[in-house]
């Protein structure tokens, strides 16, 4: 059944952007100074820069939108006042009210969050790009005469309606589907992230048959969109998508997240560029298309840098399971004991200590203090470096931003490889909250589950110190570290901070 | 524009974000997100047309609230997200030189 849509009068706005070639072309400069932001990225010091062409290109498409779609009343007033200019000054009001009340929400939760709780703001902020774009598409399906994408038909029989053109109900239908899967996703990483739900995958039975089903139904509610642009079909995808990204996300596990947060990075691009194809909008198609590749190279980096492929972490479950009966048993064999006081004496009388930091350091927000025992050893003429692997954190350079949050210089901070061959020629190799980035197993122990990852060479240093909170607990992978047990290594037991200011006070 | 022609802009754009992200440090990939995050915010285009269409037609007073909505979560993410951004990029240092 098709829904009866009486006709609606054109704005004369729509009719103008079509035919001003200014319009479009402020959309391609707003598309340009988008991609100069990310360019500006190369390096930090034209990342600043980069940023405001970011700022400049958005205030170029808002401010074009806005002049280009006033807000108009059909009647005159007084009626039949050919001097009116018919700009509906209360639906502008609102428009410019929502923008000032968004800018506000926004504004503070940027410099009120704490740069450790990055991932989740990242994953929030993912979910309400998600939730914008299910919105537009809903208002497009709604008024597809507003967005000029549909053409009055008059049948023979019953009222005239909006005929949405075939190739708009498809961007359409795609739009809706990839924001709401953003959405729900988004909402299940925070949820994850944010510790409001455990970081073990949950694994429903039969879930790939599930998820590939409702996949399947999706997909041929699309195709039937195309020959009937009935509400219940448009409805239902929506629906649908929304059940089908909180699927997909609910069975990944804490430590595959920067993989998540990627992707779903790169889903708000796709549907920012299905949006950007309804609506005939270069700059959203542009910049769909650059986020989209963004999110999609960020996630390959990270699944190479876990020696895993995207499909086997999208199927999730990765450390749900026990590693077998070898890491219980493991934990009897003889293992070396430090103290801060060792630990002190050691990295001083050091010529090189390299620190390498992971998920814990974020979670005891120990990033100041070891900042503060960098600059110790520095003075005792120590040179320090740090080792930071791909996957350390729960985001993409996660570890990097709270060193230099911690004013720790970008140009002591080393990716894996650039720095994996100094462990050699390194006297004290400082662990602090990581764990499976560190494990030997990786490159040795054809059996274990991280086998083939690449890792960080620390047991090549002289001595390696490894910050745990106790001998119990495993990393992510479920699998015992063999680093504990070398005869090179000392385990620190006690929580990151707790060690790294005890260390402190014996340095000073 | 027809639909090839922005086809068209939407593939050359994908070759250009694939080869202007592999150039991003590994270090800023952080900043990264959180700007894609602002820009993808452009959504926001959609949703000021779909707020400032003139009402009378079915649906479209629905419409015009959704794009209301879509206006301030939109809002959010460009200002929050080009300030958290900027917050982060701040922090970037070099190491001192000493004489």
């Amino acid at each position: 059944m098709i829904a009866p849509v009486p006709p609606a009068p054109l704005a004369p706005a729509v009719e103008a952007v079509a035919a001003n070639p200014w319009v479009s072309l402020a959309y391609l400069v707003a598309g340009v100074c988008f991609i100069l932001a990310l360019r500006g990225l190369s390096s930090p010091t034209t990342s600043q820069r980069g940023n405001r062409f970011g700022m400049i290109g958005m205030a170029i498409a808002v401010v074009t939108t806005l002049v280009t779609h006033v807000p108009m009343r059909s009647e005159a007033w007084p009626p039949g006042n050919p001097h009116d200019p018919l700009i509906d000054w209360t639906a502008a009001f609102e428009i410019l009210a929502a923008i000032g009340l968004g800018a506000a929400i926004g504004i503070v939760t940027a410099r009120r969050i704490a740069m450790t709780a990055m991932p989740q703001l990242v994953a929030a902020f993912h979910s309400l790009v998600g939730l914008a774009a299910v919105a537009v598409a809903c208002a497009a399906f709604l008024n597809p005469v507003a967005f000029d994408i549909a053409d009055m038909v008059v049948p023979m029989i019953g009222q005239p309606f909006a005929s949405i053109h075939v190739v708009s109900r498809v961007e359409m239908a795609l739009g809706v589907a990839i924001g709401a899967i953003t959405f729900s996703g988004s909402v299940i990483a925070f949820l994850k992230l944010n510790g409001n739900m455990g970081g073990k995958p949950i694994l429903l039975p039969g879930r790939h048959a599930l998820n590939a089903g409702l996949l399947g139904a999706i997909v041929i509610l699309v195709a039937m969109f195309t020959r009937d642009q009935a509400p219940w079909i448009f409805w239902t995808i929506t629906l649908l998508s929304f059940v089908i990204g909180f699927l997909l996300i609910v069975p990944i596990g804490g430590a595959d997240m920067p993989v998540v947060v990627s992707m779903l990075n790169s889903y708000s691009g796709w549907a920012a560029a299905a949006m950007g194809f309804t609506l005939h909008n270069t700059a959203m198609i542009v910049t769909g298309a650059l986020v989209g590749s963004s999110g999609a190279i960020l996630s390959y980096i990270m699944c190479r840098a876990m020696n895993r492929s995207f499909v086997s972490v999208i199927a999730g479950g990765f450390g749900a399971s026990d590693a077998g009966g070898g890491a219980a048993a493991a934990t009897d064999r003889p293992w070396k004991r430090g103290s801060a006081e060792d630990a002190a004496f050691l990295m001083s009388q050091a010529e090189q200590v390299v620190i390498v930091p992971g998920y814990g350091m974020a979670v005891a927000q120990a990033q100041h203090v070891l900042r503060e025992m960098g600059d110790l050893l520095k003075k005792e003429g120590v040179r320090v470096k740090y080792a930071i692997h791909p996957v350390a954190g729960r985001m993409p350079g996660h570890m990097n931003v709270l060193l230099a949050e911690a004013n720790v210089p970008y140009d002591e901070v080393f990716e894996l490889e650039d720095i994996n061959a100094e462990f050699a020629q390194t006297d004290v190799a400082f662990v602090i909250g990581a764990n499976d980035v560190t494990n030997p197993a990786a490159k040795t122990d054809k059996s274990s589950p991280i086998y083939g990852m690449p890792v960080l060479d620390v047991e090549k240093a002289k001595t390696v110190l490894f910050i745990k909170r106790s001998m119990g607990g495993v990393g992510y992978a479920g699998v015992d570290n063999e680093l504990f047990y070398r005869d090179n290594t000392m385990m620190l037991l006690a929580d990151a901070k707790k060690m790294v200011e005890e260390i402190v006070k014996a340095l000073g | 524009m027809d639909f090839v022609s922005i086809l068209s802009i939407f593939v050359l754009a994908c070759f250009v974000g694939y080869y202007v992200v592999w150039s991003v440090t590994p270090a800023l990939h952080t900043p990264l997100m959180a700007v894609t995050n602002a820009i993808s915010s452009v959504i926001i285009v959609g949703a000021l047309i779909a707020a400032a269409a003139s009402s009378g037609a079915t649906g479209s007073g629905v419409a015009k609230w959704l794009g209301l909505g879509a206006v301030v979560l939109a809002s959010i993410n460009i200002f929050g997200g080009f300030a958290v951004t900027q917050r982060m990029l701040a922090m970037y240092r070099k190491k001192e030189k000493r004489s």
